[in-house]
C-alpha cells in the first residue's frame, strides 16, 4: 500500500478547465472519498490517477514516485493501481475465476499460485462457490464483489472505487457500503472513493474532497464538513445546508461570536480570530431552526408549504425581511404549521462561513 | 365506432395480405419450386437427380473448388479486414474519413469490374505494364488466371465487408473492459490478444459466414479468372452447364444451385454454433476507449495504409482507364495513341451495349423504386409489430439475398420457363424475368436500412397520430412515410448500385434483346475485346462514385450506418 499525492493538478479539455490546481494528499491505508455533483470533474481526476488520461498542470505521486506529469506519464499497465468500475467492467468471455486471475496472468504468476490466490481473493468477498461462473449469470451485487476481488488479487497499492454503488438497488447499496467498511478495514488498502452521493461518502470515508467545477472545495473529515464548512458551496450541498446574511456583532471568543440574522441576534460558532463584518454569510442546518416561544427573540413570515412526513412536518418557510431566502426546518407532531399561515421562528445555533472562500 | 374499427381492421388486414403476397412471390415459392425440381421432378418423387448430380465426377471437382476459394477467400479478407479495422478504430491515424471511403469502395464496384480491372493491371498486355516497360512477353499466361487469383481477389472485393461489421463491434465495445485490463497490468498487445479480439468473436465471426457465402456464390471472379484456367467453381460450372445444354439441363443445375444453398447454409449454421458457444454480450454503453497512441509509427503506419489503397483500389482502376484508352490488343499506350474510340463504340455503336445500358438503367430503377415502396410497410411490421411470425417474415425477406445469387437464378428459371398459368403470359427469355429475380433478390437491401430507422424513430410519433383518430393507412402517408423515406431511399439508392452492375442473376437469365451491362462486359471480355470491356466499366464505375457522391449529400439526413462508405 502506498499513498497518493495530487500536487496543483490542472486538466484542460480545449479551452474549458475540467480541473483547476486541485491538490490533495492521501496517506497511506487512508479512505478518502471525492464527492462532487455530476460533471464536476471528479471522474477525470480518478481517469489521471490510473493513467488514462494525461495531466495538463502539476503532478501525481503514488507511493512517493511521480506517475503524471505534464512531461511524463507512466501508462496505466505499470501504475499498480486497481479499479471498480460503476459497471464493473468484468469481461463476459471469461469466467469469474478468469476474470481474477487476469492480472496475475499477465505478471506471469505461476499456475499453483495463481490458483491459490484466486481462491484467496474469492474467499475475501463471500464469494467461493462462483469461481466457474459467467459474470452474466451473477446479480449485481455479485458482479461488485466480483470486481473487487478481480481488483485486489494484484495487490494493487491503491484501489480506485469509480461510484461503485450507482448501478444497485437501495437495499443493495446499504449492505455493498457495509462490505466496503469492513473490507478497508481487514486489508487497510489506500482507497480513493469518488460518488455523488453525500450519505455514502460520509459513511465509509476517513475524509472527504468536495469538489465542483473542477476546484477543490474543502478537503476535511465529513463531521467538519458537516459542521464547519469553509464555503457556502459546500455549505448548501452537504446536506442541504441553509446560508443567510448576517452582520458580525462581535469578535471571537472560544470559537463563537454574536450576529444578527434576520434581525434576531444569536450566537453561532466561528473560525479563530473572526472579526465584526457586515455582509457575512451563516450555515444553518434544518435542526437548528424552531417556532419561537412567547416573547423570546425571532423572526416573522409565512409559511409557504408544509408537508406532513410522519411523526414530523417539513416546513417551508419565508422570513418577511428576506422573502427570497427560503428556510426549511422540521416541525415534530404535533403539528401545527399550514401554509398561507404567519409564523415566528428562531434559529438556535450556526456556523458562520469564513470570509474570502466564496465559491 | 363499431365501423371506424371494422375499417381500422380492414386496413390492418389489407397491409398483412399485401405483405404475405410479396413474401410469397418473391422469396417462398421459387425455393419451393427450386426443391421440388430437385425430390419432385415432373411431379413424382425421384431421388435420380440427386444421384446423378453426385456420380458426376465434375460436381465434385468444383464442389472442392468452391470451398477452396470460398475459404481461402473468406480468410484473406478476414485478415486484412480486421487488421484495417483495428487499425481505424483503436489507433490515433488521421485522416480515418477518408481511408474508410477508399477502403470500402471497392465493395460498391461489380465483382467483374474487379476482376477485369486487375487483369488488366497484370499479364503482358498491361498497358501499365507496358509503359513501365515490364510487361512479360506476349503469350505469357496472366499470373491471376489461377485459384490464388481467385482467392486474392475474393479476399480484396469482401475485406471491407469483414471491415465494417468489425469496425461496428469495435465501435459498441466499452472503454472500462480496456482498461480494467490496462490496470491489470496489461500491455497493448497484450489486451488487444487477450480481451478485445475474443470480445469481437461475433463479429469476426458474424462476418466471416457473411463473406463465405458471398465468395462460395460469387460469380464474376471466378468467371473471368477461373473459366480461362479451367478452374471451374460451382457458380461457373452451372453457367457453363446452361450455356451448352439450355433448359434440358435445368435439373441437373437446380441440384448443383441446391448444393451452393447448402454449401452457404452450412456456413451460417457454423457461425451461429461458434458464436452461442460463449458469452461475448457486451451490456453496458460506453464511450469507446482512447485510441493507442502510434508515436513514432504513426507515419510509417499511415504511408503503408495509403499504399494500401494505392494498390488495391488506384492501380486497378488506372489500369482499367489505361485499357480502355489502348487502340488494340499489343499496342502500347503513349499520349499520341489513346484513343476514346472504344468509348464511342460501345456507347454509339456497339447495338447489345446501347440497349443493355438502358436495360440495366430502367431494371435497376424498377427494383429500386419497388423495393422502396415494399420496405416502408414490411420493415413497419419487422420493427414494430408484435406478432410471432415476425422472424419468420424477417426470414424469408432475407433467404432470396442470403443464399447465393445463382441459386434465385436457376429458382426462376424454373418457375417461368412454362407460360404461367391462367393468364398464359410468357416472361422467360424477356427482360422481365430479370426484373423479377432482381425484386426478389434485392429487396431486403432496402428493408435493412429501413429497419434501422424504424428504430431510431420514437414510435410515440405514430401513436400520437393513432390518438388523433388517424387510421393506419393515414398514418402510413402522413406520418410513418414522410419520417423513414431517407432511410428506405438510401435503401433504393444501394439497390441500384448494386443491380446496375449486377451479373450473377442476369448472365443465367439474360437472352438477345435483354442485355445488361454486366452480361456486355463479360461478353466482350469473353470474346477478348478487353478494352471495350474496359471502356464500359470505367463508365459504370464512374457512375457508382456519381451515386456515392450524390447519396453522401443527403446523408446528414439519414440513420447512422446506412451508408456502407460513411464512416
Amino acid at each position: 500500500m502506498a499513498g497518493l499525492s495530487i500536487d496543483n493538478v490542472t486538466k484542460s479539455f480545449g479551452a474549458s478547465k475540467a480541473l483547476d490546481s486541485v491538490s490533495i494528499d492521501v496517506a497511506d491505508g487512508e479512505f478518502l472519498a471525492v464527492l462532487g455533483p455530476s460533471g464536476c470533474g471528479k471522474t477525470t481526476l480518478l481517469r489521471m490517477i490510473a493513467g488514462f488520461e494525461t495531466v495538463t498542470g502539476g503532478r501525481i505521486s503514488i507511493g512517493g514516485r511521480e506517475v503524471s506529469s505534464p512531461a511524463m506519464n507512466v501508462p496505466p499497465e505499470r501504475r499498480r493501481v486497481g479499479i471498480v468500475f460503476q459497471n464493473y467492467a468484468l469481461w463476459p468471455h471469461m469466467t469469474v475465476a478468469e476474470n481474477i486471475a487476469y492480472a496475475l496472468k499477465v505478471a506471469g504468476v505461476s499456475r499453483a499460485e495463481r490458483d491459490k490466490r484466486v481462491g484467496d481473493a474469492l474467499a475475501l468477498v463471500d464469494m467461493q462457490p462462483y469461481g466457474d461462473r459467467r459474470p452474466a449469470n451473477l446479480s449485481g451485487g455479485q458482479r461488485q464483489r466480483v470486481a473487487l476481488a478481480r481488483c485486489l488479487v494484484a495487490e494493487p497499492r491503491l484501489v480506485l472505487f469509480d461510484e461503485p454503488l450507482a448501478n444497485l438497488d437501495v437495499h443493495l447499496r446499504a449492505s455493498m457500503e457495509d462490505e466496503f467498511a469492513s473490507f478497508h478495514k481487514r486489508t487497510g488498502t489506500t482507497i480513493l472513493y469518488i460518488t455523488h452521493d453525500q450519505a455514502e461518502a460520509m459513511a465509509l470515508a476517513d475524509r472527504i474532497a468536495v469538489i465542483d467545477h473542477g476546484r477543490l472545495m474543502q478537503l476535511a473529515t465529513p463531521h467538519e464538513l458537516y459542521h464547519a464548512p469553509a464555503n457556502e458551496m459546500v455549505a448548501s450541498f452537504i446536506s442541504q445546508g441553509m446560508v443567510l446574511p448576517a452582520d458580525v456583532l462581535t469578535a471571537e471568543k472560544r470559537g463563537a461570536c454574536k450576529v444578527r440574522v434576520l434581525g434576531q441576534e444569536l450566537v453561532v460558532r466561528c473560525r479563530k480570530g473572526e472579526k465584526p463584518r457586515r455582509d457575512a454569510r451563516i450555515c444553518c442546518r434544518a435542526s437548528q431552526i424552531e417556532a419561537a416561544k412567547g416573547k423570546a427573540e425571532g423572526f416573522g413570515g409565512t409559511v409557504t408549504r408544509a408537508v406532513y412526513r410522519g411523526g414530523a412536518a417539513r416546513v417551508e418557510f419565508e422570513p418577511d425581511g428576506a422573502p427570497q431566502v427560503g428556510l426549511h426546518f422540521d416541525q415534530p407532531d404535533p403539528v401545527a404549521f399550514e401554509a398561507g399561515q404567519r409564523a415566528r421562528l428562531r434559529i438556535t445555533s450556526g456556523w458562520l462561513i469564513p470570509a474570502g472562500e466564496g465559491a | 365506432m363499431s365501423a371506424m374499427q371494422k375499417e381500422r381492421q380492414g386496413q390492418e388486414l389489407a397491409l398483412t395480405m399485401g405483405i404475405v403476397a410479396i413474401i410469397v412471390v418473391f422469396s417462398l415459392l421459387p425455393m419451393a419450386r427450386l426443391l421440388q425440381e430437385v425430390v419432385l421432378p415432373g411431379g413424382r418423387f425421384s431421388l435420380d437427380v440427386i444421384r446423378t448430380g453426385l456420380v458426376s465426377r465434375s460436381t465434385w471437382v468444383a464442389t472442392w473448388n468452391t470451398l477452396c476459394v470460398g475459404v481461402g477467400g473468406t480468410l484473406f479478407a478476414l485478415v486484412l479486414g480486421v487488421a484495417v479495422a483495428i487499425l481505424v478504430s483503436l489507433t490515433d491515424v488521421r485522416q480515418r474519413q477518408a481511408f474508410v471511403l477508399c477502403f470500402v469502395t471497392p465493395l460498391m464496384i461489380a465483382p467483374q469490374v474487379t476482376a477485369l480491372a486487375w487483369l488488366q493491371l497484370f499479364g503482358p498486355s498491361s498497358p501499365l505494364l507496358n509503359m513501365l516497360g515490364m510487361a512479360p512477353p506476349l503469350g505469357t499466361r496472366n499470373p491471376l488466371y489461377s485459384p490464388e487469383g481467385i482467392v486474392f481477389l475474393l479476399g480484396i472485393q469482401y475485406a471491407p465487408l469483414v471491415f465494417l461489421i468489425v469496425r461496428a463491434g469495435l465501435r459498441k465495445l466499452p472503454r472500462e473492459l480496456v482498461e480494467a485490463a490496462q490496470s491489470s497490468g496489461a500491455g497493448w498487445a497484450r489486451v488487444l490478444v487477450t480481451i478485445i479480439l475474443p470480445l469481437m468473436t461475433p463479429s469476426i465471426v458474424g462476418a466471416a459466414a457473411l463473406t463465405f457465402v458471398s465468395c462460395v456464390g460469387n460469380f464474376g471472379i471466378p468467371a473471368f479468372l477461373g473459366i480461362p484456367a479451367n478452374y471451374l467453381v460451382l457458380p461457373t460450372l452451372i453457367y457453363q452447364r446452361l450455356a451448352g445444354g439450355g433448359p434440358a439441363v435445368l435439373s441437373a443445375v437446380a441440384f448443383l444451385s441446391v448444393l451452393i444453398g447448402v454449401i452457404a447454409m452450412i456456413g451460417i449454421v457454423a457461425q451461429d454454433r461458434i458464436a452461442k458457444r460463449r458469452d461475448f454480450r457486451i451490456t453496458s454503453a460506453s464511450l469507446p476507449a482512447a485510441p493507442y497512441q502510434l508515436g513514432r509509427w504513426q507515419v510509417p503506419v499511415e504511408l503503408g495504409m495509403w499504399a494500401l489503397i494505392v494498390f488495391i483500389l488506384v492501380l486497378p482502376l488506372v489500369g482499367l482507364i489505361l485499357t480502355s484508352l489502348v487502340r488494340g490488343y499489343g499496342v502500347t499506350l503513349t499520349a499520341g495513341t489513346a484513343t476514346i474510340e472504344n468509348y464511342r463504340f460501345v456507347v454509339f455503336e456497339h447495338a447489345a451495349a446501347s440497349r443493355a445500358f438502358l436495360n440495366s438503367l430502367y431494371l435497376s430503377a424498377a427494383a429500386a423504386v419497388f423495393a422502396v415502396f415494399a420496405a416502408i410497410p414490411i420493415a413497419y411490421v419487422i420493427a414494430w409489430g408484435r406478432n410471432r411470425w415476425i422472424k419468420a417474415l424477417n426470414l424469408a425477406v432475407e433467404l432470396p439475398y442470403a443464399l447465393p445469387g445463382v441459386v434465385l437464378a436457376i429458382a426462376s428459371l424454373l418457375l417461368f420457363l412454362k407460360p404461367m398459368p391462367i393468364t398464359g403470359i410468357q416472361i422467360y427469355n424477356t427482360v422481365w424475368i430479370i426484373l423479377y429475380a432482381y425484386l426478389a433478390r434485392f429487396l431486403v437491401l432496402a428493408v435493412r436500412p429501413t429497419v434501422t430507422g424504424y428504430f431510431q424513430l420514437d414510435r410515440a410519433l405514430e401513436e400520437a397520430a393513432q390518438v388523433a383518430g388517424a387510421g393506419l393507412f393515414t398514418r402510413m402517408r402522413t406520418i410513418i412515410f414522410p419520417l423513414i423515406a431517407p432511410a428506405a431511399i438510401a435503401g433504393g439508392l444501394l439497390i441500384f448500385m448494386t443491380a446496375l452492375c449486377e451479373l450473377t442473376v442476369s448472365a443465367l437469365l439474360w437472352s438477345s434483346g435483354s442485355e445488361t451491362i454486366g452480361v456486355v462486359i463479360f461478353s466482350f471480355e469473353q470474346g477478348g475485346d478487353s478494352k471495350y470491356a474496359a471502356a464500359v466499366s470505367v463508365i459504370m464505375v464512374a457512375t457508382t462514385f456519381l451515386l456515392m457522391l450524390l447519396a453522401s449529400l443527403f446523408a446528414k439526413k439519414l440513420p447512422d450506418g446506412v451508408l456502407p462508405w460513411r464512416d
